[in-house]
């Protein structure tokens, strides 16, 4: 049935969209704020970091879709993080061998993405009700949702901060880097500011 | 007299110095999502606390007496989010027959201490730090707890005020809370640098 193939191609590019800006889990769900926060000092920690939850993401989607009928109600939740944890021991054990100064800067919040609530979130609400495919494409989304919105965010406060961007620098050398922007203060403000922002655009468009 | 120095210093860094919530940004969903009111801040403050000094002390036996000694380290993480899932079980279980009143009014908050980051992230730390003694571990874990509740209360107390202050509509909610926590975290840097 062609209508039908058709339908389902709609709710596959309908869930991929979604995790980019309409339930984008940091800027409209408020998810992962702990990893947002801490690890956006500059773009390349951050890139590392959203790539790591894109594969957390994407392999714990894939065993909870398929174990999805199997699943008790009560042990769910327990069943769900021991699964992310099994994803993030293989992520982080990935991180020290082949990348070990990223791991280093990275530190306790590549483990703490076993309790990254967009990984749990998006378990319960899309992978435990549905097949593989769109779970795989809702991970898919909200990975990627999650990076991009990362990397503005370590974008802004990279360049603030050292006047560079993936440590390259851009700005002019008399520029006088914003020491603040580095340290926790700029990261709740800048956040704080980027909300605010998003919340503007959205309402000026409906 | 030595180790209550060790001790005394190691609580004070761990409530002022390098709290959770303000310099390691651990624990911020609680921290944005339960500061509405004081009471309610307090009473999560509490049920953290317990939980995070049960699940540290757990946690350290565990590693230096289990793991480190056959080698499996391996399998730290997916150890402590079992711990820290069931310590948090028993603390509901105990708070449900003893204080059904309590009970009732955290609601899903209580389950929802799991996946708390603070705890499992002081888990990581104690562990980062190297900290080879017990009564160490006790009283680090104990001074987390302890340096949530009162960011977490200093928040709420704020954000009370703040519902009386004429906000501008797209700062309302998330975004002038989170800029209030940064101005917070600026006032707790004066602390940096006091005990190395």
């Amino acid at each position: 049935m062609p209508g039908e193939k058709q339908a389902t191609t709609e709710l596959y590019k309908r869930t991929l969209v979604a995790g980019l800006w309409n339930e984008n889990p940091v800027f409209r769900l408020l998810l992962g704020m702990c990893p947002t926060l801490a690890v956006t000092a500059a773009v390349k920690p951050a890139f590392t970091m959203g790539l790591s939850v894109i594969f957390v993401l994407v392999c714990s989607n894939i065993v909870v879709s398929f174990m999805r009928n199997l699943l008790k109600p009560h042990l769910r939740i327990l069943m769900f993080t021991l699964t992310i944890a099994t994803f993030v021991t293989i992520a982080d054990l990935f991180l020290r061998a082949f990348q070990p100064r990223m791991s280093e800067v990275l530190g306790p919040y590549v483990p703490l993405i076993i309790v990254n609530c967009i990984i749990i979130c998006r378990a319960e609400t899309c992978a435990s009700k549905n097949n593989l495919i769109v779970s795989i494409i809702d991970a898919l989304g909200m990975g990627v949702g999650f990076t991009l919105t990362l990397c503005v965010l370590a974008g802004v406060r990279e360049i603030l901060s050292t006047g560079a961007i993936w440590e390259i620098p851009i700005l002019p050398a008399g520029f006088v880097p914003w020491a603040a922007m580095r340290m926790p203060v700029g990261a709740f403000i800048t956040l704080g500011l980027l909300l605010a922002l998003v919340n503007a655009v959205s309402k000026r468009k409906y | 007299m030595d180790t209550l120095n060790i001790l005394l210093i190691g609580f004070i860094s761990i409530v002022i110095v390098k709290n959770l919530v303000l310099t390691k940004f651990l624990g911020i969903c609680p921290y944005l999502g339960v500061s509405g009111r004081i009471d309610m801040a307090f009473g999560m403050g509490m049920a953290v606390t317990f939980v995070v000094t049960l699940s540290g002390t757990l946690t350290w036996m565990i590693d230096h007496w289990v793991l480190m000694k056959f080698g499996l380290g391996v399998t730290r993480y997916v150890c402590f989010i079992l711990v820290i899932a069931g310590a948090v079980q028993l603390v509901e279980m105990y708070v449900r027959k003893f204080f059904p009143f309590l009970y009732k009014s955290f609601g899903i908050f209580l389950p929802l201490i799991t996946t708390n980051c603070a705890i499992l992230g002081l888990c990581l730390f104690i562990n980062l730090w190297g900290i080879d003694n017990l009564l160490e571990a006790v009283v680090l874990s104990f001074g987390a707890g302890i340096g949530f509740t009162m960011a977490i209360c200093i928040m709420a107390g704020i954000r009370e005020n703040l519902n009386l202050a004429d906000v501008p509509e797209c700062l309302k909610g998330a975004p002038i809370t989170l800029i209030t926590a940064g101005l917070l975290t600026l006032a707790f840097m004066g602390f940096a640098g006091m005990i190395r």
